[in-house]
């Protein structure tokens, strides 16, 4: 961005232009967002290690469409579900790849954790031998640190600008974008590639510390395991996921005459300070409140908000409260969660579920809740859209929670472009 | 163990390692990275490997003779068949 100050690009409008994911119920933005429409749950039975049969949330991307067999040997999950995503996410986006500046790039990845697996898998290996460290692989450290999925992005496309992943528990899908928002306006880079990625089923431990908190779904059906709002809700679902954004700011796009999904308008970050495990609506609704101030939007302006909500008891609860506090009176204002078709998908959650929610803008349907057979009383929202979807909506605003362990909340505000 | 066995053990490996090679038809005397796409880390998966499958242990110091089919075998073969002698 030659003989373009920072000072004008730190207030550029960033726009997003070119959406990569994968679901367990989609490959594709569009078959994704058909089944969010059609009701369908991507929600399976699979075999852990020491832990059985447990629901998941399975991704069935094809990963040699991008990857060769050495890669996805070398590599780890999360790189190739990284690698699908962002590779999809710059082909959607129209860009003249082979002519871009690739130094003007850069990867942001927003996991909940990193290394589990593959450490999981390595302590597996040595104890067919006896514990004898000598057989431990060196692939673990390239697998284990913690910018790998990121990492593995830049090498694939042959990427030379920055690269990083984002620690942020289950708020990081959304902190992923958010760096890359605020990289754009810094002119670190002229391209993001921005969103979460998460291979957690593939750790027996985050099921099994799921289930020794008393949070982990079970349910005879796993299509109705994952069940945010319904009074018979037992916990969360486990799923692996990835969506990745093109991010431009908003000169480029046009420039190039790229196709515009939505602005993002506003976002906000903050913590609880409180607790390591349990959330806390009055930082929520700070978070929301700070959100809607950043993106200059009084509440009622907001047609969607899309919760976080992943079918613990407390947790629905806790959001819920501190939704009501900001949304009561708006009454157009129309709630929905998406974790109840896809369990939930950790660091991809958040731009997994933003990315749900943006073919509304185009066909105004708002996708409803899934599994919601009997509304629990504290979770009653107004416009909490449930069992079909609402048709006919002008949608222009859609405002997307994510929370996380130790008290990491995320809001981040997607609006219409309207030029 | 004959020598041939050992190249064969010795192919099978480099097949899983580099899964994307065509390995039918590897020139013995040729150094094996003039003609497969292998790197350093390929080479310690092929260590690896021989210390899991087979127990057999390979120094650093003796990397370069794991070079060529050839220099494999020659290599190898003595181990293989200390090993069957246990």
């Amino acid at each position: 961005m030659e003989g373009v100050s920072l000072h004008s690009m730190i207030n550029s409008r960033i726009v997003i232009t070119g959406v990569g994911l994968t679901a367990p119920n989609g490959d594709t933005l569009e078959e994704f967002r058909g089944n969010l429409l059609r009701g369908v749950a991507g929600v399976e039975n699979i075999e852990t290690r020491y832990m059985g049969t447990v629901h998941a949330g399975v991704c069935h991307f094809d990963p040699l469409k991008y990857q060769k067999r050495k890669a996805l040997r070398i590599g780890t999950r999360a790189g190739s579900v990284a690698i699908y995503c962002s590779q999809e996410a710059v082909r959607d986006s129209g860009l003249d790849w082979e002519g871009c500046d690739k130094d003007r790039v850069g990867v942001y990845l927003g996991v909940t954790e990193h290394g589990n697996v593959e450490t999981e898998n390595e302590i597996h290996n040595i104890s067919q031998f006896d514990y004898d460290t000598r057989y431990w692989t060196h692939h673990h450290n390239p697998r284990t640190v913690a910018n790998n999925p990121a990492g593995e992005v830049t090498i694939n496309m042959k990427i030379t600008g920055p690269h990083y992943t984002i620690g942020a528990a289950c708020a990081a899908g959304n902190a992923g974008l958010i760096q890359a928002l605020q990289m754009l306006r810094l002119g670190e880079v002229d391209v993001a590639l921005a969103g979460g990625v998460s291979e957690s089923i593939h750790t027996f431990g985050i099921f099994a510390a799921f289930k020794s908190q008393g949070a982990l779904a079970h349910h005879e059906d796993p299509g109705k395991a994952s069940r945010p709002f319904d009074r018979d809700r037992n916990g969360i679902v486990v799923s692996e996921g990835g969506c990745v954004f093109t991010v431009e700011r908003l000169e480029d796009a046009q420039a190039r005459g790229a196709k515009i999904y939505a602005e993002i308008a506003g976002y906000a970050l903050n913590s609880d300070a409180r607790d390591y495990v349990l959330p806390y609506h009055v930082q929520q609704e700070a978070c929301v409140r700070q959100a809607l101030k950043r993106a200059d939007l009084e509440p009622s302006r907001v047609d969607i908000v899309n919760t976080h909500a992943t079918a613990t008891p407390l947790g629905d609860e806790q959001e819920c409260i501190a939704l009501r506090n900001v949304f009561a009176d708006c009454a157009g204002t129309y709630i929905n969660n998406t974790k109840g078709f896809i369990g939930h998908a950790m660091g991809a959650a958040g731009a997994l579920e933003l990315a749900g929610n943006l073919p509304s803008f185009d066909d105004g349907c708002i996708h409803p809740c899934l599994n919601v057979d009997h509304l629990d009383p504290k979770c009653e929202m107004n416009n909490l859209v449930l069992g079909k979807p609402l048709e006919g909506k002008k949608v222009d605003v859609i405002l997307n929670n994510s929370f996380g362990m130790l008290g990491i909340n995320s809001v981040l505000i997607a609006k219409r472009f309207t030029g | 163990m004959t020598q041939e066995e050992c190249k064969q053990i010795v192919v099978k490996i480099i097949a899983d390692i580099a899964p994307d090679e065509d390995v039918s038809d590897l020139k013995d005397d040729v150094r094996l990275r003039d003609q497969l796409d292998l790197d350093s880390m390929d080479f310690l998966d092929i260590v690896m490997e021989l210390r899991k499958q087979y127990g057999i242990e390979v120094p650093e110091e003796d990397y370069t003779k794991l070079a060529s089919l050839d220099s494999c075998a020659e290599y190898l073969t003595p181990k293989f068949k200390e090993k069957q002698s246990v």
